[in-house]
């Protein structure tokens, strides 16, 4: 079961494909670089299956992306707050948690911790910004949990921190918006629902195994989902933003499921 | 019966023909792509060649699977329903017994297992119909557990945990790859059962 130990892990390698298709797309006029895009991300088995090139065909993609959304509006329907993520013994936690991002380890951002603020924008009353002592202080909850990677894989670790309910409760947000939307200090960025958001196991993690939040787990904090894949589970946290606008997210954008829950 | 009647004689009824159709497009589709998001994470120590998979990447392959699952889920309700509304379900696949089964393996090994009736299943078709529709309700049940394993928890332990899901659904998915390999063959060896899937008689 365990994930391949080649030098490039698979994140890398799709990673390595995103910013070659990038720095190859921004060359390329819209109307190629359109049709770039859907003939690299769904090279291969489409030619095989019909002889002909499907892709050629943008209803192929629109049809996709129809399906992905229809598949948001199931999650959402069937997401029930009461569902709880397992928890499970000290015992079972991970000895080898892998670190897992869109670079490698060598680009993680380095934070000073007395600098960062927690920045809030949108639907808040209180939107000034947060010192980490002053979410250290906040009331802190703790979870032993199984965090699920889109690759498949799974690995269970320890977080704790603030309950995200009952910080959005502090600063009055308005929790009838639709989504949570966080930008991270390595250019991440992805957005939630709201339903998700209150669930009583999304933490906003300040620590891990008991100790501070390590730099690839995402110092100086986290939100941590359990009910989420892991690419909706944003490191190095910046600005929280309460909205009712649609910001995707980062691989989410380039066709991740956006509910992406468990 | 009458020879006129029995050259007319419907052999497949239209909806069992759209949902045979429905159903191998859907699982070519879910298996290409599942190979792609295997690949991702390989269970084993080998992966499947990047060009027998579909989606291109791993997001590519998850919107294929993602799309393809209603279209399967629900033709296999539909093909499960209108069997058992028709009574074509237990006139089918029923009776079946392992003296049976033995005795028309035996026979079919022996070369000597007469196919002059297509509406009649012999032993080892309806064992292998009845096989490959319990493998696809495993893919489902697992698959379910793989998409929500917090929304379906009860399945999820039931199944014995995410990770225990992922190899059911990878080994249900071999066993329906190696049941769609043999049914090729089959029709391969006797045409015109393809012929009858396609028009009906």
């Amino acid at each position: 079961m365990k994930k391949i130990d080649v030098d490039l892990s698979p994140s890398d390698a799709d990673a390595l494909v995103k910013e070659a298709q990038q720095l190859l797309a921004r060359k390329l006029d819209s109307s190629s670089r359109r049709r770039f895009l859907r003939q690299g991300l769904t090279l291969g088995g489409v030619v095989m299956l019909t002889g002909c090139d499907l892709t050629d065909k943008p209803d192929v993609d629109s049809v996709l992306n129809k399906f992905s959304r229809f598949n948001d509006r199931v999650q959402s329907w069937l997401f029930n707050p009461a569902n709880l993520s397992p928890e499970y013994s000290a015992d079972r936690i991970s000895q080898s948690f892998p670190f897992n991002a869109f670079y490698g380890e060598e680009d993680i951002p380095q934070i000073n911790g007395d600098q960062w603020r927690l920045e809030i924008a949108g639907l808040v009353n209180d939107k000034r910004s947060w010192s980490l002592p002053e979410l250290y202080n906040m009331q802190q909850v703790d979870q032993i949990t199984r965090h699920i990677c889109v690759e498949g894989w799974s690995e269970i670790g320890r977080w704790g921190g603030v309950r995200f309910a009952d910080f959005l409760k502090l600063i009055g947000a308005d929790t009838t918006a639709k989504y949570v939307s966080f930008k991270c200090a390595d250019d991440y960025y992805t957005s939630i629902d709201m339903a998700s958001a209150l669930h009583p196991q999304t933490i906003m993690a300040l620590s891990w195994d008991g100790r501070i939040l390590p730099p690839e787990y995402g110092y100086p904090m986290k939100i941590r989902i359990p009910t989420k894949l892991g690419y909706k589970n944003p490191k190095h946290i910046q600005v929280i933003e309460i909205t009712n606008r649609y910001t995707g997210g980062y691989w989410e954008d380039e066709g991740y499921n956006w509910f992406g829950g468990s | 019966m009458d020879d006129k009647s029995k050259c007319s004689a419907v052999i497949h009824p239209w909806w069992l023909r759209v949902c045979h159709w429905m159903n191998a497009a859907a699982i070519v589709i879910m298996t290409l792509s599942g190979w792609r998001i295997y690949n991702a994470s390989p269970l084993f120590d080998f992966r499947f060649p990047g060009e027998i998979t579909l989606g291109g990447w791993l997001g590519g392959a998850l919107q294929w699977h993602f799309a393809a699952m209603w279209i399967f889920a629900a033709n296999g309700v539909v093909y499960l329903a209108m069997n058992l509304f028709t009574g074509r379900f237990g006139k089918k696949f029923l009776p079946l017994s392992l003296r049976g089964f033995l005795h028309d393996a035996l026979s079919a090994l022996k070369g000597k297992l007469a196919h002059a009736d297509l509406r009649q299943y012999n032993n080892v078709q309806r064992a292998a119909y009845l096989f490959v529709m319990v493998v696809c309700l495993l893919l489902v049940l697992s698959g379910l557990v793989l998409w929500k394993s917090v929304q379906f928890g009860l399945l999820r332990d039931l199944l014995g945990g995410y990770e225990a899901a992922r190899y059911i659904h990878f080994y249900a998915m071999s066993a329906l790859v190696g049941f769609v390999a043999v049914h090729i063959v089959m029709v391969a060896l006797v045409p015109k059962t393809l012929l009858a899937m396609l028009r009906g008689r």
